[in-house]
């Protein structure tokens, strides 16, 4: 029997979380579809303006890929909460934080990381520019791993509570508006021909950031929902 | 090796017990008898640090296991009320997975070989929701095989088990005090190992 690493037990919840996806599909799809479809509705309502398209188009994106990762938060934890696994979860000899981080990367991987991907196709739909769409996917990049990771404070402080679901948006919400303000801002910075790099770094800083606090913040609040 | 003091827990505004305090040494075993909501299971997650006592200390080699923490998780084992097991993974892969959260990396012969030994000959890549309630508790206790925790928690172990599998738990418990090992646990139904002495705490 061999001990196992840190390395060793990130990459094994990572790849754990991803099978569980796998067999469960139906939820992963949930949120893909969420997104199209809200993104979707936008044309449909407002009307074939290409230029009022043009001016909405990043909003639109970064707002329906906001509310879309908030869908897949309340599961983030609660699967592991009742059937025990976050029990032994904490029971590791390995930091929890560390744990929390693979669980973090692995709903960014299935929830944010497709979204990155649909974005392009979906902005064709507003008549964006290839440099606007390059932007907007770099900026979505930087930007919807920190919502997993904010998300999952949330997700963490409203594990096993009632009505946990309105109140984990009502949470996480807010935390989420500097990121979608400078992911907005890079797109418009591209069509009125400003330089984008400002708003990429503070994405990237932003980044860093939940990177170091995030794991940490949400391993104690999973320990105060345990007790 | 395991000293507890003078500890008192309680949920809510509910006091469930103060001024407790014993010792559990190598090779030692322990039964927490009490009714129900007595407080064996606060007793046993506040031994596992989910719950912070309201006073006392719990002390494993001389240091208090708040301070341990990581070094402690690593010698101990608890199963609770809950198999942690997933219903959409196979018997193997939970195993595998349960071992390496505690830490251990676990080769899948390894593995299958702790499952037959669990009873679980031919269920192994079995998603384990097409598993009876018995079967998957077997899932979960199969970590006893596969661990080298000094100290085993254990919380009502012998739920839905039937004969066979309660006799095959008191065959590892034995296994387990015998190589210096440690076990707290809860039980209502009749656990007996051969060999050596039982000890009980009631709770009141």
């Amino acid at each position: 029997m061999k001990k196992s690493t840190m390395l060793d037990l990130l990459v094994l919840v990572i790849r754990r979380d991803l099978v569980l996806a796998m067999r469960r599909r139906a939820d992963v799809l949930a949120t893909l579809i969420f997104f199209v479809m809200v993104v979707s509705l936008f044309p449909l309502g407002v009307g074939p303006e290409l230029d009022m398209l043009r001016k909405m188009a990043a909003g639109v994106l970064w707002v329906a890929a906001l509310l879309a990762s908030m869908l897949s938060l309340g599961r983030l934890f609660s699967a592991d909460y009742l059937d025990g696994t976050l029990e032994q979860m904490m029971l590791a000899p390995q930091s929890l934080s560390m744990l929390v981080l693979g669980k973090m990367t692995a709903h960014w991987m299935v929830s944010g990381l497709p979204l990155v991907l649909l974005a392009p196709v979906l902005g064709l739909q507003f008549d964006m520019s290839a440099r606007a769409l390059g932007v907007l996917i770099v900026g979505l990049l930087l930007g919807t791993p920190i919502l997993s990771m904010v998300g999952a404070i949330g997700a963490a402080l409203t594990l096993g509570l009632r009505g946990g679901g309105v109140l984990l948006s009502l949470l996480v919400l807010p935390l989420c508006i500097p990121v979608l303000i400078f992911g907005t801002g890079a797109v418009e910075a591209v069509s009125s021909g400003l330089s984008v790099a400002s708003h990429l770094s503070l994405l990237g800083a932003l980044l860093v950031l939940a990177l170091v606090f995030t794991p940490w913040v949400t391993a104690q609040a999973l320990r105060i929902s345990m007790e | 090796m395991l000293e507890v003091s003078n500890l008192a827990c309680s949920r809510g505004e509910h006091r469930l017990f103060s001024g407790l305090s014993f010792n559990l040494h190598l090779g030692q075993i322990m039964q927490v008898q009490g009714v129900n909501g007595s407080g064996k299971t606060s007793l046993l997650r506040t031994l596992c640090g989910f719950l912070m006592p309201d006073e006392g200390d719990i002390v494993w080699r001389g240091e208090s296991i708040r301070e341990l923490d990581e070094d402690y998780y690593a010698e101990m084992l608890y199963l609770g009320h809950l198999n942690a097991i997933k219903d959409e993974l196979s018997a193997l892969e939970n195993l595998r997975i349960s071992a390496g959260l505690s830490g251990i990396k676990l080769e899948e012969k390894e593995a299958i070989a702790a499952l037959r030994r669990m009873g679980l000959r031919g269920r192994e890549k079995l998603p384990t929701k097409v598993l009876s309630q018995g079967q998957r508790r077997r899932v979960a206790l199969a970590r006893l095989l596969v661990s080298d925790a000094k100290l085993w928690i254990l919380d009502e172990p012998l739920t839905a088990l039937d004969v066979g599998a309660v006799a095959l738990i008191q065959e590892l418990i034995a296994e387990h005090l015998a190589q210096q090992g440690m076990v707290i646990f809860t039980t209502h139904q009749p656990l007996h190992v051969a060999g050596v002495e039982m000890r009980t705490l009631s709770l009141s």
